[in-house]
């Protein structure tokens, strides 16, 4: 066995299928887009960041700031991390409830995933039209 | 004659009732993030097309910079934690990974710092 091994030294051990052998499930899903989401906000949070130091140093900064993110791809991407943030959270908040041994039966799993991507979209669309709406 | 304990050698090496200090911290950060997070959405959503002189008041008013504060510590915690899991997940080769690990923490104290400064100086400057 001592061929079994791959460049990095690692023994090269048979792999379990992968996510692409597998039917998509909605908790499949979920749970895929719950790191997506974590991942695309850790980089999103470089946006506040700059929109936060912008206002710090000055008017000038900030009215940058503000035209790029006012522009329509500015507000794509701003709309998109307004998505990102809800649904991890709504994903926080079911692996919080998973957390407590509670709801783990399929059925359970199955309404706290569809919920989740639900109210994420939904409360997204939602705060956009009230923040709209309030200007 | 040795008198120190075996914990001695044990601790900080992952078997020392250590091995959940991130899972707990993640969920910790995870509470706090979701009220303070819905808070600075909400105030976000109120600042759309104000104008910078009532932007710059509203986040160094005490209790949006207090909250906002807070919120950027939980959050680059919380962020530093969730991207070393995918960093160890996803990055094999060990010289990589090191830098990869390395690169997040620089990146979650940098992010925080910048932010921090920026809330310092919207509440105390004159």
């Amino acid at each position: 066995m001592s061929d079994a091994r791959s460049s990095s030294g690692a023994v090269n051990r048979p792999l379990s299928p992968h996510i692409q052998i597998y039917r998509p499930l909605i908790n499949m899903v979920m749970s895929i887009l719950h790191r997506i989401t974590g991942a695309a906000l850790y980089f999103g949070s470089l946006l506040l960041a700059l929109w936060l130091t912008a206002a710090a140093v000055g008017p000038d900064q900030f009215a940058f700031v503000n035209g790029i993110f006012s522009s329509l791809p500015g507000k794509i991407v701003l709309f998109g991390f307004t998505w990102a943030l809800l649904h991890h959270m709504m994903g926080g908040i079911r692996h919080f409830i998973w957390d407590t041994c509670h709801g783990l039966d399929i059925a359970s799993v199955k309404f706290l995933s569809t919920i989740s991507g639900v109210v994420s979209v939904a409360a997204t669309v939602g705060i956009w039209a009230a923040a709209y709406l309030a200007q | 004659m040795n008198m120190r304990t075996p914990l001695k050698n044990a601790r900080r090496l992952g078997s020392a009732r250590e091995g959940t200090d991130h899972f707990w911290m993640q969920r910790v950060t995870a509470v706090a993030n979701l009220f303070l997070g819905l808070y600075v959405v909400w105030l976000i959503a109120s600042l759309a097309g104000a104008d910078y002189a009532a932007v710059k008041e509203a986040l160094g008013s005490p209790v949006n910079a207090i909250l906002l504060l807070l919120l950027i510590v939980s959050a680059t915690m919380h962020m530093r934690i969730g991207m070393q899991v995918i960093v160890e997940d996803y990055v094999t080769g060990e010289g990589a990974k090191v830098f990869c690990l390395l690169a997040n923490t620089f990146f979650a104290i940098v992010i925080a710092a910048a932010s921090v400064w920026a809330i310092l100086k919207l509440s105390f400057a004159t």
